[in-house]
Order: structure tokens, then sequence, then C-alpha cells
């Protein structure tokens, strides 16, 4: 499996069909004890031979951000709606497929040659934004994107300058594709589970019920995470830093880090001399909100990529984070 | 004696998610007088009081051992630290605060002066730390990112009855449930009292906790808001006049029986309780009411002023009247 084909597939909230069986077929390689379960989480276990080690689930989402169709105006345009947070600042002009078949769709707006200048001065919403497919009339447009329709932003992986990587949906593929290099070189002597989940984006539904049916001892989610390092913003604002490493989190709006965990990753990171950064903010919030109240409740940590311009179309990411987050799992998983 | 053991825990440090020193001291206080004490992968302490009774039921009581706190997010090139918020902190009341990390390094809080807009309330983000460093080499030496400070511990008599300090929410209800445990003596009920963390960002350690004890009948004992000094407004409730039985707040709408039962314990002791209605907050006990299938919970709450400053104020006539309640309450049919 390759972040390309993992990207490049359809997966907004709810509709995670496509990843699920990319991901399903690529593990199975690794794995004999592969279930689905009521959320549609994929849920690979590796039962282990010591129970005197503490059972360990790694969590990454398949979902990401999208739109879902809500309705057409009479001249054939598709109202929508975004699936998790995606700004309307960045959307306008973006091409997006709609789909399965993924029909191409453009987000249209009033040329500059139209506008007042308080248009210019203002915001567009979802209220008055519209894909345009083409279609001639809303009855059309019905028929082609039948209402629930999803779709996702329209972006090609594409690898550029000294390393780096844009594309969509690195938030969260990979953490994805991390899941399966664990599958893939762990030997770890104690229960393993490796669980891709469903609804992050929406408020970490999926890993709801994963993390009560694992309830395991430790949970590590491995995330992508919002790093704003350019242009004039302070050291203070920049959050993370693409190049840096790994992120490690104390705590975001959603869990605080198990004290011991987030030492142990920073030991573990510095012993090995595996690239890692603090996550400098407590925003945001993933899956360990969920594994860490589910049940008896589970020691949490959250490792990610620094993603720029995330929960938008076009993602960028270090290929060395990415390196570095499979690394800093796999050791730590080593080290216990 | 219950002023002896509130000053103990009040001196211990424990932002949310670093509540480990305040659960060791409890441990140390409970040690002999209790059945069991195990900790959780959350950092609750579960502490166990059987009664002999064959028909006893299960009361789960929580009083949470966090309080909150300031988290290093970044630290500037001068050695200042620039920080986030560990639950309801406010901006307006860290400035000039002195604060104190794990490891004991102290450090005071100040505001930036808002150039652009001098009448603007200052946001976290205008705050930061002097803890004397002169460079970002020194303060690293003394902080990492990620470590928490929190008000120093300070305790004050105020007038006759009245004491101030950082922490009382929710230490103040620690002292009272170890208090608890230590006197119950031959209760009809069984006792399981859960020093939980991380209340102050949403009620986690409860909700795991409730989880693994599957309680009867739940508990929580927190402080409530004031409404006893000059033009407030909210709630009518007084610092002195007794412990309060919650009705309702934002997480929960107490459990109609349990409240009655509290009521009930009250009148027994002869102590006298005031009815608390909180239109915003809520406690642990919302988090014990929605686990598994639901279990009936109410909430003791002893009134305090200023909470969620450095000096948060209770009346020590409202704490022992709680006891009285609370010993009564584990023993009632």
């Amino acid at each position: 499996m390759d972040l390309k084909t993992l990207t490049e597939a359809f997966g907004p909230s709810g509709y995670e069909n496509e990843v699920r069986k990319l991901l399903k077929e690529a593990a199975s390689a690794y794995c004999d004890d592969i279930t689905i379960d009521r959320s549609g989480n994929l849920v690979c276990r590796k039962p282990g031979r010591d129970h005197a080690k503490p059972a360990v689930t790694f969590a990454a989402h398949m979902d990401e951000i999208g739109f879902i169709i809500t309705g057409y105006t009479d001249d054939g345009l598709l109202r929508f709606r975004p699936i998790g947070g995606v700004d309307p600042r960045v959307v306008v002009s973006k091409l997006v497929l709609i789909g399965p078949d993924r029909i191409k769709g453009i987000i249209g707006a009033m040329a500059i040659h139209l506008q007042t200048a308080a248009d210019r001065e203002r915001v567009l919403g979802y209220d008055n934004l519209y894909i345009d497919i083409g279609a001639s009339d809303g009855k059309e447009a019905e028929k082609l994107c039948p209402l629930g329709t999803y779709a996702v932003f329209d972006s090609e992986y594409t690898e550029f300058g000294d390393g780096f990587v844009t594309a969509r949906a690195l938030d969260d593929r990979v953490g994805c594709l991390n899941l399966l290099e664990i599958l893939k070189n762990s030997d770890y002597e104690g229960d393993l589970c490796c669980v891709f989940v469903t609804q992050e984006e929406v408020g970490l539904r999926g890993s709801a019920g994963a993390a009560f049916l694992l309830q395991p001892d430790i949970a590590i989610i491995l995330e992508g995470t919002a790093a704003n390092d350019l242009g004039d913003t302070p050291p203070r604002y920049q959050v993370c830093v693409p190049g840096e490493g790994v992120a490690i989190s104390f705590m975001d709006h959603a869990s605080i880090a198990d004290r011991d965990l987030f030492h142990q990753m920073k030991e573990v990171a510095a012993r090995q001399g595996i690239p890692h950064q603090i996550k400098r903010a407590i925003t945001g919030g993933n899956d360990a909100g969920s594994f860490q109240t589910a049940g008896k409740g589970a020691r949490t940590c959250v490792l990610s990529v620094p993603c720029r311009y995330i929960h938008s179309g076009n993602n960028v990411a270090k290929l060395s984070d990415i390196k570095a987050q499979a690394d800093l799992a796999i050791a730590f998983l080593n080290s216990l | 004696m219950l002023r002896d053991t509130l000053q103990t825990l009040l001196s211990c440090y424990g932002p949310s998610g670093s509540e480990h020193a305040v659960a060791d001291k409890v441990r140390e206080l409970l040690s002999g007088h209790v059945d069991s004490m195990k900790t959780d992968a959350l950092g609750n302490l579960i502490v166990e009081k059987f009664s002999a009774d064959d028909n006893a039921k299960t009361i789960m009581i929580a009083a949470h051992m966090d309080h909150i706190g300031l988290v290093v997010t970044n630290i500037e090139k001068d050695g200042f630290l620039r920080v986030s918020a560990i639950g309801g902190i406010g901006p307006r009341l860290v400035s000039g605060r002195k604060v104190v990390f794990a490891d004991g390094t102290p450090g005071v809080c100040a505001t930036q002066p808002n150039k652009k807009n001098p009448s603007a309330q200052p946001s976290l983000n205008d705050v930061f730390i002097d803890i004397g460093a002169e460079s970002q080499e020194e303060a690293e030496k003394l902080v990492a990112i990620g470590d928490v400070a929190v008000y120093a511990p300070d305790f004050t008599q105020l007038g006759r009855h009245k004491v101030a300090s950082p922490a009382m929410d929710d230490r103040c209800a620690c002292a009272l449930l170890v208090e608890l445990l230590m006197y119950a003596d031959n209760q009809k009920h069984n006792i399981v009292g859960v020093f939980t963390t991380q209340e102050e960002v949403g009620l986690r350690g409860a909700t795991v906790a409730a989880f693994t004890v599957q309680p009867d009948i739940g508990l929580a004992l927190d402080v409530t808001g004031w409404g006893d000094t000059p033009e407030t407004d909210l709630p009518a409730v007084k610092l002195g006049a007794g412990p309060a039985v919650k009705i309702m707040d934002r997480s929960m709408i107490a459990t109609p029986s349990v409240r009655e039962k509290l009521f009930e314990a009250a009148d027994m002791a002869g102590v006298a309780v005031q009815r608390e209605v909180l239109a915003y907050g809520g406690t642990d006990g919302g988090a014990i009411q929605l686990s598994r299938g639901g279990v009936p919970t109410g909430t003791l709450s002893i009134p305090c002023r200023y909470v969620h400053s450095a000096n948060e104020v209770i009346d020590m006539r409202d704490m022992e009247g709680a006891l009285k309640v609370l010993l009564q309450f584990v023993d009632l049919a």
C-alpha cells in the first residue's frame, strides 16, 4: 500500500467503504484476525503470547472531511454542507469529486467583475455556495447526484520540494498507512490491535464503539495535526513544524496524555534517534478521547504528523515525519 | 480532624492529568482504615469500605482530586513561558498570581499590555509566566513544554469560620470523603469512595470509574457557586448556611430518590441544608448518572466563593455539617 493510493481513495465520514476495502486487503497480508465492527471500524488483532504485557491498540481514522449534497437550484446547481470542519474560505473555485462515480464539480462564486466593494469584503458561507456539475436543471442534477451524495476535494497526490508531499486527506491516511507498517513489522509479545476507525471528523463517533469493544491497557493514536509554521506566525503560535519529526501531544481538547506514556515516548524517541517534537498547543481533539473514557478507561498518547493547510483540499506534510511516526510507534512497542 | 485533613490535601500538587501526589496522600491518610484501595488507568483512586449487612447497596461517592492549571505551550527566547488553560482558568484572575510546577519550581504570572486596545480584556494569549530565567536555555533547564503550573498553595483563615485557598475546588470534598471513609463504622451500605481525576476537563475520571464500580447509588461531592457577596444574584446559596443538596446543574438533574435521601439524612443528623439550583457548571454526578444503564445519583455541595480563583473561600461549618450528613447518608435504610 502506498500513500498515493490511500489519499486518493474516497472516504468522507460515514462513507469509508472504499478506504476500508483497500486497507483490509493490505492488512490481510500481515494479520489473520480482521473484523469489521458495527460502527464500520476495521479491527485487526494480533493476539499475544505474553499476557503479562499490556494490551496495546493503535488507532487511526479512515474518514476525511468532505461535503454532502443537500439540495438543488432550479438551474441545476447543487446545494451542499461540509462534513467535518471545512473553512468556507478554502472551498471557493475548487474542483470536487461527487459520489462513488466521482462526478466532477466546481464550487463556484461570483466573478470579481460582478462583485460590489461590499461583496469583496464578505466571506461566502455555505448558504451562498454551490457546486456546478454542468447540469441543465435541478431535476437532472438530482438524478446525477441524489440527496445525501458525498463529495470530496479533487486533488492529486504530489511529492514536491525537499521531501514534502501534498494531497487531500493526509489527515489521517498517514496514520492508516503507519498502522499497516506496525502490523507488518511488529512482533510484540502482548496483545496488539490496529484499528482503522470511522467518523472521527464528525465527533470521534467510530472510535467510541471500537474503544468500548477493545478496552486496551494502552491506546496510541496516530494522527495528522495542524501545523502553523509559515509566514509571520510567531513561534508560539506555530503548534508544530513539518520536518522536525513526529509530534507528541501532552494534551488537546479531547484528552490529556497519560503522563508516563508521554515521557516514555520522548525517551524512546531520543534513545532511538527518531526525529520528534512536542506539539505546542492544546488545539483539536481526536480518538484518544474515546479510548481514554470508554469502559474501564485506557492510558492514551497521541503521535501526529504535522500537516499544513489541514482540512483543505491540499494538506502538506513531510515524508520524513510520516516515517518518524511509524518508527516511534514501533520503537515504543518494542520498548514495552 | 477535618481541618487538618483539608490543609494536608490542599498542599498537594494536582492539576488535571497529574493527580498522583494527591492520590498518594489520600492512600497514606486512609491506610488501615479501609478494605481496599486501587488505582485505575486514568489515575482514579478507588477505595472500598464494606458493610457487614447482606442487603447492603453499593454507594459510589466521588470527589475530584484535580484542579485547574496552566500548561506550558512555549518557552520564549527571553525565558518567559507561554501557557494554555487546563480547565476553566480566568485570564483576568491569573495575572499577578504565584504559581508552582510539579517539582516546586516557582513562577509568577503576568499579562502583557495590549497596546492597540488598552481597555480590552486580556486573553490567555496575553499571559506569561516569569520563572526568573534569563534565556530560553536557562528556562528549559527548569521547565519543559507540557509541564503544568498551578496556583501556589496558600491557606488563609478568614474571620472565625472561613478559609481561603487555591484548589478548595475540590480538595474540600476530598477531605470530606477521607474523613467519611475513616469514621464510617459498621455503616449499612458499602462505600466506594472514588478520588477522581480530570473532572475539570470533562468528568473523564468519573466516567471510567463509574463503569468499573457499577454502583447502585451515585453521589458526587463538589463545591458550588455562591450568591452572598455584593450585587451577585446567582445562585441562592450562602456560605455558613449549611451544605447544599443539588437539585440540578448543567450536567445533571439529581435523581429525586437520592436527593430526598440527602434531605432525610440531613434532617436525622440535625444539619441545616440549602437547596441548590446551579445555572452553570457540572460535577462528576453527571458522569456517574449516565454510566452503563444509568445510576440514581445526587450531589452534595459545599458553597464556595470565587470558584476557580487563587482564593476559593469556604466555611468550615458547612464542611462539618456535610460530614455529619454523609455519615448518616451511608447508614440510611
